[in-house]
């Protein structure tokens, strides 16, 4: 990663105000939001957008035309490009025929995009902010830090000071005051501006129309009151129907800020009367820059269907962290790492897609149903395949991949970590460099005997009917082999003889999540070999992510790659595959298996695993499995956010992922329940280490769920 | 319906108001002037933009209001306290009225003065977007305009902050028995 990268991290870290803010939005809008879609079904919602947006993305050429055609029968003129430069020019034209001096802007991301204002600056031309936020940011010279609340990084004492320098009298930071102050600012600018220039949140092909969304009103003014406009639109704000307003506009404001809509939605069809009389002077420029080579490509599509409304930032556990600076482009958070890698060029997503952790909260409420942790991974997938696996990388994949050499090591590094470990099962403090990966959180020790040696000395009861292959996953496999053994304890309560094949490996996530689809792929087929060789009713794992690379992701691996020698076993693998949970619910449900009666456990709370929650939907059985053995179900606040694992994220941004690690703990500490369950080794990894560095309090017990119910089974 | 819409009109700090007849809600508006000082001086005139409703009631009350202008200029817009305008439609769910706002006084009257009246007749009633749009007509109204409670904004702390750079109150007037068509 780069220095200076890291460095924009620390600082956007440091920054108190920021966090703060960005912490306090967070959890506000999450509130909001869902009471902003009270009564609407958002998942029917978002596949007409997706279906709506998606059909334009395909038709990119024929909408334009017939905007085009559509929007100059109305008497606009409509300038397409591919160039951002030509778009400058353009502009510039236009302002020096016309005689411009001074030009108001209402918020427009693609003219942020392109630097206009500089450009236009630069020609000696006066070029106003009038959206609150983006006014802001000029003042301060910066750039956006989100796409629908570009100042939300500074403070009102900051913006007080912005305000007093402008207008140079002593401000208070009194918001309603500041607020006045730009509204008598900006006032006369509007008035006296020969130019206004917006976006565009929508473009009506069949209409020739373009959709405005705002709050503040500036763009009504921006429109109405200079006598030439000019539209920005990028291409992909595109759609076929009038009717395809309606969906787009129920989302929008619902995501962005948890309106139901906003003060002002403008639809302007072709010019309409000047204060003077006069006709306005219409312009709408399509710009490209790169959309439609996105629209084009196969996976990257799906990105087109973006409504801009900012939510992926909103609910992102990072995002929230450091804001949207540290993105280092006009487009910042998820969907902007995506549009960056595209406006821009995939190089400068290097560093920023290495932020994504992979949690998938921002795919459950994008309302145009991107798949954006995905795309990020496709990014890491080709940024390796153009660049290549970085040499330490390699040799990590190599040990990983040999599982004797693997614990081998492991076990060699924790005998050596020994004077740290303290005769405890954690690993407290490391050496040097490597002091970071124990910054906050201790690592666990590696277990003495792997469970692939512990299963052999088990018995299992003969003559069970069933069959199931375990799949242990690195961390049940060396670190907690004791997780291993609860599951075969329950398994065979319930009939079910386990077996192991020796032959399993990793599951490859690591690789794939690091964009080394290649080593992701020969784990696949070493697993799919181990793991169909026996003849079993089940696949089941304890480990949600490796869950969900059986389930899921050994056949989208081989997709990526278009490997198809693998791909009917690899469904064949799928189709068996289950996570330990909702095979254990399923095995009660069929009163195959029960729990000991009338216990009275006390408080139990639960931390849900991203893959287990978002990727597999799982996020009841364990909950309902647990109340069942008599615990007493204590939910804690953001239960399904992200511990800041996130597999090898936590050892390349531990800067990041500790003090999400702290807002989880704390957040299980507030529901004073002595026990804090889970289904991901690699969130118990997380939780139990940085439970063991906590000060002050009763110490909380960190659990799989596969312990808590060994233990509860009926004999 | 009419509930609905009060409900979501109030809930985005609009002030809602239902008269039976054109007369009634005269005798409303001329008070409204009159209590918030409209007067004959910059920054204290009333702009009303020229509309079905002005055609039918009896104009001799409003002229004794003094700085009413029913000729809208921008200078006049923008030196007014108050601005009054017919919509043409109020949509249900969101508490949202719509103006075909082709011509640029309708525009003025309701952006530029701190307080906007919105005078709409109860048969402009639609449960809610999608219903609207079925009817709209962008191809002979250039200029469709939605506006759902004051101007706005939370970009300084995320707080909620009235009144930008458009209205800071949106006062609401339902008529039962409206003549004409906006």
């Amino acid at each position: 990663m780069e220095q200076d990268f890291k460095q924009s991290i620390d600082r956007a870290l440091n920054n108190a105000n920021l966090t703060g803010a960005l912490g306090k939005f967070s959890e506000a809008y999450k509130i909001n939001r869902a009471k902003a879609y009270e009564g609407i079904d958002f998942e029917e919602l978002r596949s007409t957008i997706a279906t709506v947006k998606g059909y334009a993305a395909s038709h990119l050429e024929e909408l334009t035309r017939q905007f085009k055609e559509k929007a100059e029968a109305k008497g606009a003129k409509v300038f397409c490009t591919k160039d951002p430069a030509q778009v400058r020019e353009y502009i510039l034209k236009v302002a020096r025929d016309a005689g411009v001096k001074s030009i108001v802007k209402s918020k427009s991301m693609a003219t942020e995009e392109i630097h206009l204002n500089a450009y236009l600056e630069k020609a000696g031309i006066e070029v106003g902010e009038t959206d609150l936020g983006e006014w802001i940011i000029q003042l301060a010279g910066q750039t956006p830090s989100h796409m629908v609340m570009p100042a939300i990084h500074m403070t009102k004492e900051e913006v007080s000071d912005l305000f007093s320098k402008e207008i140079d009298e002593r401000l208070s930071s009194d918001i309603p005051r500041l607020v006045k102050v730009a509204r008598n600012e900006l006032r006369p600018k509007f008035l006296k501006a020969d130019m206004g220039i917006s976006g565009g949140n929508i473009a009506c092909a069949e209409t020739g129309s373009i959709v405005l969304v705002t709050n503040e009103g500036n763009a009504r003014l921006v429109t109405s009151l200079p006598k030439i406009h000019i539209a920005l639109v990028g291409i992909e704000k595109l759609v076929a129907h009038f009717s395809d307003i309606a969906p787009i506009l129920k989302a929008l404001p619902r995501s962005a800020t948890a309106q139901l809509l906003t003060s002002y939605v403008s639809i302007i069809t072709g010019p309409t009367p000047n204060t003077d009389g006069s006709m306005k002077d219409l312009h709408i420029i399509l710009m490209d820059n790169r959309r439609s080579e996105m629209a084009a490509d196969p996976i990257f599509k799906e990105a087109m269907q973006c409504i801009r409304c900012a939510s992926c930032l909103n609910v992102c556990p990072i995002f929230r962290l450091v804001g949207g600076h540290v993105f280092g482009k006009v487009y910042t958070g998820g969907i902007g790492t995506i549009l960056t890698a595209w406006y821009d060029e995939l190089k400068s997503s290097e560093d920023i897609q290495g932020l994504c952790i992979q949690c998938g909260a921002c795919k459950d409420v994008c309302p145009a149903k991107i798949d954006i942790p995905a795309l990020i991974m496709e990014i890491r997938r080709r940024l390796v395949q153009k660049q290549g696996v970085p040499m330490l990388q390699k040799s990590i994949y190599a040990v990983v991949n040999n599982r004797r050499l693997f614990h081998g090591m492991l076990r060699a590094a924790s005998i050596a970590g020994k004077p740290f470990s303290k005769g405890t099962k954690f690993i407290r403090h490391l050496p040097m460099f490597l002091a970071d990966l124990t910054d906050g959180r201790s690592l666990p020790a590696i277990a003495v005997k792997p469970f692939r040696d512990v299963f052999k000395t088990i018995d299992q009861p003969k003559n069970l009917k069933e069959k199931a292959v375990f799949y242990g996953g690195c961390l049940i496999d060396f670190a907690y082999p004791e997780m291993g053994e609860a599951l075969v304890k329950i398994l065979n309560k319930a009939g079910i003889e386990v077996l192991f094949p020796e032959g399993q490996t990793c599951c490859g996530a690591p690789a794939r999540y690091n964009g080394a689809y290649e080593v992701a792929a020969q784990n696949a087929e070493d697993n799919i070999q181990a793991l169909l060789a026996e003849k079993a009713d089940y696949v089941v794992s304890a480990c949600p992510t490796c869950t969900v690379a059986l389930d899921h992701e050994f056949i989208a691996t081989f997709e990526s790659l278009d490997r198809k020698k693998y791909l009917p076993q690899a469904r064949e693998l799928a189709a068996k595959t289950i996570d330990f949970s909702t095979l254990v619910k399923k095995l009660v449900d069929e009163g195959r298996l029960s729990f000991k009666e009338g216990q009275h456990l006390g408080k139990i709370t639960y931390h849900d695993s991203c893959h287990l929650k978002r990727t597999l939907h799982a996020d009841q059985p364990p909950r309902q499995l647990l109340q069942k053995a008599g615990y007493e179900l204590s939910e804690m606040f953001e239960c399904d956010i992200c511990c800041g694992m996130g597999g090898s994220y936590s050892l390349k941004l531990p800067e990041i992922s500790a003090p999400i690690l702290q807002r989880k703990l704390k957040n299980i500490k507030d529901t004073g329940a002595p026990i804090v369950a889970m289904d991901c080794p690699g969130c118990v990894m997380q939780i139990r280490g940085g439970m063991d560095q906590l000060a002050g309090g009763a110490p909380v017990r960190v659990q799989h769920t596969v312990e808590l119910l060994a233990a509860q089974l009926k004999s | 319906m009419f509930e609905q819409f009060k409900t979501r009109a109030e809930g985005v700090s609009a002030e809602v108001h239902r008269f039976t007849t054109e007369a009634e809600a005269l005798a409303f508006l001329v008070g409204f002037l009159r209590t918030e000082g409209v007067a004959d001086a910059p920054g204290q005139y009333a702009v009303f933009a020229d509309c079905p409703f002005l055609q039918g009631i009896d104009r001799q009350q409003l002229k004794e209001v003094g700085g009413l202008w029913l000729e809208v200029t921008r200078e006049r817009a923008a030196g007014a306290k108050v601005g009054i305008s017919q919509m043409d439609w109020a949509l249900a769910d969101t508490g949202t009225l719509v103006q075909d706002a082709s011509a640029v006084d309708k525009r003025l009257v309701s952006s530029l003065p701190i307080i906007h009246v919105a005078l709409i007749a109860t048969s402009g009633l639609r449960p809610d977007m999608p219903t609207w749009l079925s009817e709209a007509r962008p191809d002979t109204a250039g200029y469709l305009a939605m506006i759902t409670g004051p101007s706005r904004t939370a970009d300084i702390e995320r707080v909620l902050t009235i009144g930008v750079h458009g209205p800071e109150r949106l006062v609401i007037v339902f008529v039962d028995q409206m003549g004409g068509t906006n």
